[in-house]
């Protein structure tokens, strides 16, 4: 078939990319490579949460000298992991501020005997007082960084909450909270490095964000941007976890290889990378609600407060997206939202899906059905009584300006999920039945791309470039690490120029190739950069048009023969586009105000859940999923977006709990972390609404994230439904929901 | 892999009277592997002490399924997959199936074995409790002797266990005699598979009428070991499952077990889960 | 650091290819795929049998290749992802991967294809439960395991699925 017959590749599920590489085992990743001449690296790490460096002890039965040890004083440059703060040290020098912190380095060919040698060396710690609560932290029960263990805080104020708060009819309170969640790819974090004060160094490993750990090794080494080069190998996964701790195994390897002249490898084990890289922050928010009579929300206070473990790194980013999203998809003349991120002396938290989100939104939708009851309403009455609507403005005072329906969105996951029929049926069968059933929704919203004027200052650029074969490969350091970037960029830009899907290459994120389109994180990668990949690649094609070597409805063949005949006279034939914000955009970084995103996907999600009154276990058993992403580009890895994300976040409300000592995981091991299984999720049946978004690369919005929002709490709602239990914290784990049923079962006998 | 590899040792005896000598000949140096599904987990994080092993996969004297009028015999490298294929055993023992089914994934099915489980000693392993259920019988075989003892009795302690060094499990023997009773067998342990248990339940009982003639209570993840609780029973044998003999039950169980608290679950879920697993067993006998 | 009794040599059938290596005996068979025979589409996980990203098949069965000493694969067939198409022509369940979107990171993938083509050559038509059971061992962090359903599912459909 022509080109111009098979026109239409957005919407269509044309095969991964990747695909064939992956299910024959032929896709390569970091620790499939083999180098020449290749030691294997390993870290030492703090024993102690929190203390002085004493002694360094390298004990005895190990042949030292055939080993690479690195410590701090070898560090080129800065021992400093360059993010937002240079707070976080590459290795630690004199102090240790978490339990794992890495502290000394080692390399040997033999991994048998390396890992022999890591037993060996003995960190002495004299400890110090140390924190481990967001309580403790916010009193200042021990002041572990800065003035006041205060990384980052905002205010968010519209209209006047204390006035309205005072004559309200209602006033409902609720404190909620939510653990830590290790992101669980299934790839460990692993890097390889070569590295000579000559050549400089290059990295390939398992990553999100190339240019962040480019950035990361010139400051760690000191180098120009030319001498550091960072290539992405196949990655299993990442979900935010691999956004900014590649940065400081990257280094790590780096560092061993510029002191042993060899090409090192450090790869993880599944305990070492659950214990010492990062997870989702935990989180403690408090609501204070003023409602009138009618079920009209009149004021929103929220205090929302995150644990960034020991240091800054990307938690006031994460706060900000917490913060913005903490009055969800509903219209409140007086809100304000304090927040702050916190230290304490665990390892600190980082990015995971969601980056903040689903914290405050499991929140606001426990609250919502909490303020409902209160009110009269059921949770559903409440709820479309409060959407917001287009033209109204949101917390941050964004006006409205897209066609949102939530009360639309809201009927058809309603409808679909069965939801009146079986509320009405679940009240009337539950009682006295040993299984419980239960239905729940919650309404809420996603922010695609950065926040505020964060995709201006990142400034992000995609190059197209043609081959005389008439092929066309784009360059950009977005990274495929399962979401599909290699499928939906060759999409859009097969689309852009009417030729075949298979005519588009994507080259391999290397920061000596491709420029820098941003990171692979924020839901943005489809709409922000996939627009830019869809605009260098319109570039191309207006360059040939206005050379006069092609005309509008071309054909491959033609296009072939413009491309042959355009390098042959003119050189490399290649187009560039740079972000342009929407028109009309405006945020005031100060101020927290103005339009926090640009665009928005919407969402209502519905769970039905059976709660086992012998076990405590509840069971997720059905789950529907409505939302409006824009124009969906491909259908099946839009799906496979949203269920992945449904089935993570049924591991974080169920499951997903991180068990704690002092700052340290102790469940650090699959077996004891569990995630869910075949068996455990349920038919997730995804619902897309699609609308034009003008700004997205053909119509399309950010999708990644959205369904780490409003899982936990539509699970936790059905739960409550099913046994009239409140539960005001996630994981629900069969042993919190014994607890929390003991009050009511000790009525129910009494009485 | 943490362990130091070169430090460790496996032998591979063509049969068993080569693999009994050797455990005669250097008595405590040798310990047996069977499908390798917990010492290779303990080996992986280094917290594999022992360095000398023998494997025992390949001998063909521990495999197989005899079936006889009084007896099931199931050699100690029957693996759970063999376990819930056997026609015999599904009819008569389907406790014991179902903990095999229940036992980590497919891949784990296929290599662990029930002698290893009994072996390794896991206070939370799955079949334990059905073997206990089910009065089970150990022939232990050294190089000079063979015994028959009843599998109750055989864990002392945590992880203790009264195997002799020099001994080795051959097989596993199962009455025939419970083919009528009622049986009711509940692992828990959150996920719906690949999950070690927090608490595991097998029970079977023997009815006249309404009223237990016998009954076998036997618990895993409650206590050092996997528990029969004889005192339990003996305070339901003769009496019909009412709710003051179901309470009377749940009291005596709460006595002859002692949960702990770890990072997999708390003391208080156990007991409170492990007395309303006896409630729905007891109920059941009652429908 | 008192060394046992070094390395032993072993014979076995890999992909339908006699192979003999020296190896320690307790070894994982994992690594020896990876590292001394350089298959490396069998991947590590977790290394304590939960993920079963390095499901191969011994014998014709499944097993997690991380539990398992190579001493004990003597004389065995095993087969690993690198064994399931031929040549060129992938197997049914690896296009229907491709096409229901049961790849995403990839990095399951080899391990879970090679426990589904295992399914679907004892089972050739599983009911949604038995197959949600046999994959239970295969853990995916990606896809919410809905696509490789219906990839198996899919896979069964097709036409000649068998190796």
């Amino acid at each position: 078939m022509g080109a111009q017959t098979e026109k239409r590749l957005v919407g269509r599920p044309v095969p991964r990319k990747e695909g064939r590489d992956k299910v024959t085992g032929q896709a390569r990743y970091v620790d499939d490579l083999v180098f020449p001449g290749m030691l294997h690296g390993a870290t030492v790490r703090s024993p102690a949460a929190r203390g002085r460096i004493h002694a360094i002890q390298f004990g005895e039965g190990i042949p030292w000298d055939e080993f690479t040890i690195v410590t701090a004083k070898d560090i080129p440059g800065e021992n400093g992991v360059a993010l937002l703060v240079p707070d976080q040290p590459c290795l630690a020098d004199s102090v240790v501020n978490h339990p794992e912190e890495p502290i000394v380095l080692l390399a040997h060919p033999d991994n048998y005997l390396l890992e022999e040698a890591r037993r060996a060396v003995r960190i002495e710690v004299e400890p110090l007082p140390a924190v481990f609560t967001i309580e403790d932290s916010e009193s200042k029960k021990e002041v572990i960084w800065g003035e006041d263990n205060v990384f980052k805080s905002y205010l968010v104020e519209k209209g006047n909450v204390d006035e309205v708060c005072a004559h309200a009819d209602f006033i409902v309170e609720g404190e909620y909270r939510t653990g830590a969640q290790e992101q669980l790819y299934i790839e460990n974090n692993g890097m390889i490095a070569v590295a000579d004060p000559l050549k400089g160094v290059t990295v390939w490993g398992s990553l999100q964000c190339p240019y962040y750990v480019h950035k990361a090794l010139m400051t760690l080494f000191g180098l120009p941007a030319e001498k550091i080069r960072v290539i992405q190998a196949e990655t299993g996964g990442g979900f935010g976890g691999k956004e900014e701790y590649p940065s400081i195994i990257a280094g790590h390897a780096a560092l061993l290889a510029w002191k042993s002249g060899k090409p090192v490898k450090i790869v993880y084990d599944r305990a070492e990378d659950m214990a010492a890289t990062t997870k989702r922050h935990p989180s403690r928010t408090r609501h204070r609600t003023a409602v009138s009579k009618d079920g009209r929300l009149l004021g929103m206070e929220i205090d929302f407060v995150i644990d960034g473990g020991a240091y800054t790194t990307l938690s006031p980013v994460v706060l900000s997206r917490g913060t913005i999203h903490a009055a969800g998809p509903y219209f409140c003349p007086n809100v304000r939202i304090r927040s702050r991120a916190v230290a304490t002396n665990a390892p600190p938290h980082g990015a995971f899906r969601g980056f903040g989100a689903p914290q405050s939104i499991f929140a606001l939708e426990r609250h919502m059905d909490r303020v409902a009851r209160a009110v009269g309403l059921s949770p559903e009455e409440f709820r479309r009584r409060n959407f917001i609507q287009p033209g109204q403005a949101t917390a941050t005072g964004q006006v409205i300006r897209e066609d949102v329906n939530m009360n639309h969105l809201l009927d058809r996951g309603l409808e679909l999920s069965g939801y009146h029929e079986k509320t009405e049926r679940f009240a009337r069968e539950n009682p006295g039945q040993q299984r419980k059933k239960g239905i729940g929704f919650a309404s809420f919203m996603h922010g695609a791309g950065f926040t505020g004027s964060g995709e201006e200052h990142l400034a992000s650029v995609v190059e197209v470039e043609a081959t005389p074969q008439g092929r066309v490969r784009v360059l950009a350091a977005s990274t495929e690490i399962g979401q599909g970037t290699n499928t939906v960029f060759s999409q859009i830009a097969a689309e852009a120029l009417g030729l075949e899907y298979d005519r588009i290459e994507i080259s391999k994120p290397d920061t000596a190739k491709v420029p820098n389109s941003g990171p692979t994180v924020a839901s943005r990668t489809c709409m922000v950069v996939g627009k830019l990949v869809e605009s260098a690649t319109l570039g191309l094609k207006q360059t040939l048009i206005g050379s006069g070597l092609l005309q509008e409805g071309f054909s491959s063949a033609e296009f072939e023969r413009a491309c042959k005949r355009y390098i042959e006279t003119q050189g490399p034939l290649r187009a560039r586009s740079q972000y342009q914000p929407p028109p009309g955009i405006h945020w005031d970084d100060v101020r927290y105000q103005g339009d926090a995103y640009g665009t928005y996907a919407w969402a209502v999600y519905v769970a039905e859940v059976t709660v086992d009154m012998v076990t405590f276990e509840t069971e997720v058993n059905d789950f529907v999923a409505v939302q409006e992403v824009g124009k969906v580009i491909h259908p099946v890895l839009a799906a496979g977006q949203i269920e992945g994300g449904v089935a993570q976040a049924i591991g974080y409300a169920l499951y997903e709990n991180v068990v704690w000592n002092e700052g340290r995981m102790l469940n650090s091991q699959m077996t004891n972390y569990l995630m869910p299984t075949a068996v455990d999720v349920p038919r997730i049946r995804v619902f897309f609404e699609e609308l034009h978004y003008p700004y997205g690369p053909a119509g399309a919005k950010g999708i990644g994230e959205l369904p780490m929002d409003g899982t936990a709490p539509a699970i936790v709602n059905a739960i409550e439904n099913a046994t009239g239990v409140s539960l005001h914290q996630i994981p629900v784990t069969p042993e919190s929901l014994m607890e929390a049923l003991a009050p009511l079962e000790q009525a129910g006998a009494r009485g | 892999m943490r362990a130091y590899l070169p430090a460790y040792e496996l032998k591979a005896p063509g049969n068993l009277p080569a693999a009994l000598a050797l455990l005669e000949r250097e008595p405590d140096a040798w310990r047996p592997m069977a499908g390798g599904t917990d010492l290779m987990v303990l080996l992986e994080a280094d917290k594999l002490p022992h360095k000398k092993f023998i494997s025992l996969w390949r001998l063909s004297e521990l495999r197989g399924i005899e079936v006889t009028l009084e007896y099931v015999t199931l050699g100690a490298l029957t693996t759970y997959t063999q376990v819930q294929a056997h026609p015999i055993l599904q009819q008569e023992f389907p406790l014991l199936c179902q903990a095999a089914r229940e036992t980590g994934g497919i891949a784990t099915q296929n290599r662990g074995t029930l002698g290893g489980n009994i072996v390794n000693a896991s206070p939370a392993a799955d079949s334990p409790p059905a073997l206990l259920a089910y009065d089970a019988q150990l022939e232990l075989v050294s190089a000079r002797s063979s015994r028959w003892v009843p599998y109750q009795g055989f864990h002392t302690g945590y992880k203790q266990i009264i195997l002799r060094p020099e001994e080795l499990v051959r097989r596993i023997r199962l009455p025939r005699a419970k083919r009528a009773w009622r049986q009711y067998y509940r692992k828990v342990g959150t996920r719906k598979a690949q999950a070690i248990s927090k608490v595991c339940f097998a029970g079977a009982a023997e009815l006249q009428g309404e009223t237990i003639r016998d009954i076998r209570i036997a618990l895993g993840s409650v206590a050092p070991t996997v528990l029969r609780c004889v005192r339990t029973e003996t305070l339901l044998r003769a009496e019909k499952p009412s709710p003051a003999a179901i309470a009377a039950a749940k009291n005596a169980l709460a006595q002859e077990i002692a949960p702990i608290d770890d990072m997999r679950s708390t003391a208080k879920y156990r007991l409170r889960v492990a007395q309303n697993l006896l409630e729905e067993f007891l109920r059941q006998l009652r429908a | 650091m008192a060394d046992g009794a070094g390395k032993v040599e072993i014979a076995c059938t890999v992909n339908g290819e006699r192979r003999r290596f020296r190896a320690y005996p307790m070894a994982r068979l994992l690594d020896v795929l990876r590292e001394d025979l350089r298959l490396t589409g069998t991947k590590e996980g977790c290394g304590e049998g939960e993920c079963g990203a390095c499901t191969v098949w011994i014998d014709g069965e499944i097993v997690n290749s991380c539990l398992v000493p190579v001493l004990q694969v003597e004389g065995s067939q095993i087969t690993t992802i690198e064994g399931i198409a031929s040549g060129d022509q992938l197997h049914a369940v690896q296009e229907a991967f491709i096409s229901c979107g049961g790849a995403q990171c990839g990095i399951c993938t080899p391990g879970m294809v090679m426990a589904a083509v295992n399914l679907l050559e004892r089972t050739p038509h599983p009911s949604e439960a038995e197959i949600r059971a046999w994959l239970a061992g295969n853990l995916c962090r990606c896809t919410g395991y809905m696509k490789i359903l219906e990839a198996v599912v899919r896979a069964c459909q097709a036409k000649g699925v068998r190796r």
